[in-house]
């Protein structure tokens, strides 16, 4: 018997490396899942407390500008659109469409976010901002419903300026033919992480800009 | 595993048409609950909101995200994420209104 321990490496014999893309979406959606959780129990808050101070929320709600706040569901839609796009166009093997769809949806994300920095420009122009003196006189129930509009809209524009980042590296993988037609599930799963994103904002925006 | 079932390919491709048309639909049930939301329903208006924002969902998840064309198992987890959501829901209502 031989005592040696020999190391068995795998070597690339016919240039294929096993890969598990549908192991690698599982993993991607069981993360969204966490994601669903970590927002469900906001919207739980939520929920208890829109019944518990009912008017209170419907008062509060009057500072918020449904305008931009449709805007901004327009802008994610539309991004959500693209990014979808930008996977079909690759699966069609048509790279230029592909990038031009990523960035477009890159893009919408930077409008989200702009649009975002105006709304809450103009909410501390009004002295409305956790902590402020007028905050503080308001009552109990506009106090709680500006916590969660500043809590539930401000992790979700973090959850936005993370998928500009993530966006942006899946665009560099993209041009840099790291991502092809063959092999895109990192394209797939940045998309499914992007949706998530636009799937929370759907149930964001009528509850708390369309209560009137 | 099985002949013929590779883990690395993706049959099925959403034409650009079926997601301009997801689009357009999630457009027009956008407009609409921004319209009812105008319109004095009550304690209706939540459940309207509600019931539109599940609708716009099940279109995100089903076409965009890709789910109806999964294998199964992908349905069964996001089945039982779901009903567990729901389920703390339910139980913290319960608490809530018999308080």
């Amino acid at each position: 018997m031989s005592n040696n321990h020999e190391i068995v490496v795998p070597t690339e014999t016919h240039g294929h490396v096993h890969r598990d893309d549908v192991g690698a979406r599982m993993g991607m959606w069981l993360f969204l899942f966490t994601e669903l959780l970590l927002f469900g129990g906001m919207f739980l808050i939520y929920g208890v407390y829109r019944f518990q101070y009912s008017e209170e929320f419907h008062f509060a709600a009057m500072e918020l500008n449904t305008g931009i706040g449709t805007l901004n569901t327009i802008v994610l839609l539309t991004s959500s659109l693209t990014v979808a796009l930008s996977i079909s166009a690759l699966q069609k093997k048509n790279k230029f469409l592909s990038v031009v769809f990523l960035s477009l949806t890159i893009v919408f994300a930077l409008a989200f976010m702009v649009n975002k920095f105006f709304e809450w420009s103009a909410k501390f122009s009004h002295g409305i901002y956790p902590g402020s003196e007028d905050l503080i006189n308001k009552s109990n129930g506009e106090v709680v419903f500006f916590g969660l509009y500043y809590v539930m809209t401000g992790i979700h524009g973090l959850h936005i300026v993370i998928g500009v980042i993530l966006l942006s590296f899946i665009l560099v993988f993209l041009i840099r033919d790291k991502i092809t037609p063959d092999n895109f599930v990192k394209l797939e799963n940045a998309g499914l992480y992007w949706h998530l994103v636009d799937l929370i904002w759907i149930f964001l925006f009528p509850l708390f800009y369309l209560i009137q | 595993m099985q002949d013929g079932h590779s883990n690395e390919e993706h049959s099925h491709v959403t034409s650009y048409g079926t997601l301009v048309i997801i689009w357009l639909a999630l457009l027009g049930l956008t407009s609409i609950t921004v319209t009812v939301a105008g319109i004095s329903l009550g304690m209706y208006t939540l459940f309207v909101a509600m019931f539109i924002a599940a609708v716009k969902s099940a279109l995100v998840i089903n076409i965009f995200m890709h789910i109806k064309f999964e294998d199964p198992i992908f349905k069964v987890f996001l089945l039982v994420s779901a009903l567990t959501l729901l389920v703390i829901f339910v139980l913290t209502f319960v608490d809530f209104s018999f308080r």
